[in-house]
């Protein structure tokens, strides 16, 4: 790749972050100049780059898709855990979970939506979580949907093997022991567990509705990234897709004051949320298409 | 002040997991194998136990099997801290009376951790969604 650099007016890292906002909604202040320049350095160096301005000018100048891409996939991956901040993970089964059971049909699917999931530690914790309480969900059936942007790290969620320092981080050893093979030096989530989590690609500030209604949302440590168009861009959007009395579950440190009126937190629950129309029923909102499957997609096509 | 035991027989790992604790608010006690381990807790009994499996005199495992035996030897919260990294050492571990296990090389994230997960971080308010489900 020839080095050009003569396009590129500005601070490159100024004209980064434009990009990335524009491509992933992802705002970057100042003081992750740092973060953001150590993050590109093993790919200016692969690519045998002019520095910065040589990455920045093929952005802006698309002249390479996948390395686009690239740049936007590993800016937006998130450091997580098993069990991260514990709380939250608390509050859905003591809390939400409870509270679903009881006012569910039996038949009727949970749906649970673990957005922007990383590599995957928070949809197989939840999963752990519903194994555990299998005997209060009485037979119900539950599904996890869990997205990213990342292709890549979607993949590393997919395949659900871990290193031991990531399982090490968050899961006490007797889920270690019961959910996870030892591969070598890593561990691989068990397949009965990986088989329950749907992983899919999504945008956060693109189209919602292959993901359909959902009873609970796990959207934590997602929101910082926005700039407050953004969160209320997202915050719409996901209480389209939530059941009037679902849940919507925040990072520790998140609240929507001063940027959304469409959630109210949960007075005894900080970071769980309901909809704030939730008494006023669902003739408010418009109704989001569930998602389609193939019997229903087989049964549509036969009824012409 | 929470008493904790550092069971290692390299000085350095004990220094490196005391120096934690002790900045957590730990008060730290150390002994480089099974056999001193014993006879400091048989002294005084401490709230959690951070032990090494491979030691001269006597090992983690046999330490563990002791301390469970002795009177008051339930008390105490008993973390792993070794190389022995496959599943067969953890499941043993668990089995002779440890609470959690951490395998080496590990971090002061790690060990906090295990330590939150046992219930017996300092400054820890929140209990475990883990205990809560069982």
């Amino acid at each position: 790749m020839t080095p050009n650099t003569a396009k590129v007016s500005g601070d490159p890292y100024e004209v980064l972050c434009a990009f990335l906002k524009k491509e992933s909604g992802l705002i970057i202040d100042a003081q992750k100049r740092y973060l953001v320049e150590s993050k590109m350095q093993p790919i200016i160096r692969r690519e045998g780059l002019n520095g910065f301005h040589g990455l920045v000018d093929i952005l802006i100048n698309n002249k390479s898709a996948p390395l686009a891409k690239e740049v936007v996939e590993t800016m937006t991956i998130n450091e997580t855990y098993f069990f991260r901040d514990k709380v939250p993970f608390d509050k859905f089964s003591q809390v939400v979970l409870p509270k679903l059971i009881e006012t569910r049909p039996a038949y009727k699917t949970i749906r649970i939506w673990s957005a922007a999931c990383s590599s995957g530690q928070e949809p197989y914790s939840l999963a752990m979580i519903l194994d555990q309480m299998k005997a209060q969900l009485g037979g119900r059936r539950v599904e996890i949907i869990a997205t990213d942007l990342s292709e890549a790290i979607l993949a590393k969620a997919r395949e659900g093997l871990y290193s031991q320092f990531e399982v090490q981080r968050g899961l006490p050893t007797p889920f270690l022991l019961r959910y996870f093979d030892q591969k070598g030096d890593k561990w691989q989530i068990k397949e009965s567990l990986r088989s329950q989590v749907q992983f899919r690609r999504l945008n956060l500030l693109g189209d919602y509705n292959a993901i359909g209604n959902v009873d609970v949302i796990f959207c934590r440590n997602v929101l910082i990234y926005f700039d407050n168009a953004g969160k209320r861009e997202v915050l719409a959007k996901m209480r389209r897709n939530l059941a009037n009395d679902g849940f919507l579950m925040l990072g520790a440190s998140e609240s929507v004051l001063g940027t959304s009126t469409e959630f109210v937190a949960d007075p005894m629950h900080r970071m769980v949320l309901s909809p704030a129309d939730a008494n006023l029923g669902a003739a408010r909102r418009p109704a989001v298409a569930a998602p389609a499957t193939p019997a229903a997609l087989r049964a549509a096509i036969l009824a012409g | 002040m929470t008493t904790a035991l550092v069971v290692d027989d390299s000085r350095v790992v004990r220094g490196f997991i005391s120096k934690i604790l002790e900045s957590i608010g730990f008060v730290v006690q150390q002994a480089e194998n099974g056999v001193l381990a014993k006879a400091a807790c048989e002294k005084s009994m401490p709230e959690v136990i951070i032990v090494d499996w491979n030691m001269p005199e006597m090992n983690g495992l046999e330490f563990v099997e002791a301390l469970r035996a002795m009177p008051n030897g339930h008390e105490p919260k008993v973390v792993f801290c070794t190389t022995e990294n496959d599943i067969k050492h953890i499941m043993k571990a668990i089995e002779s009376g440890a609470d959690e296990y951490i395998m080496k090389p590990f971090d002061r994230a790690i060990l906090e951790t295990k330590l939150d997960q046992v219930g017996i971080l300092p400054h820890s308010v929140e209990t475990s969604a883990l205990a809560a489900i069982g």
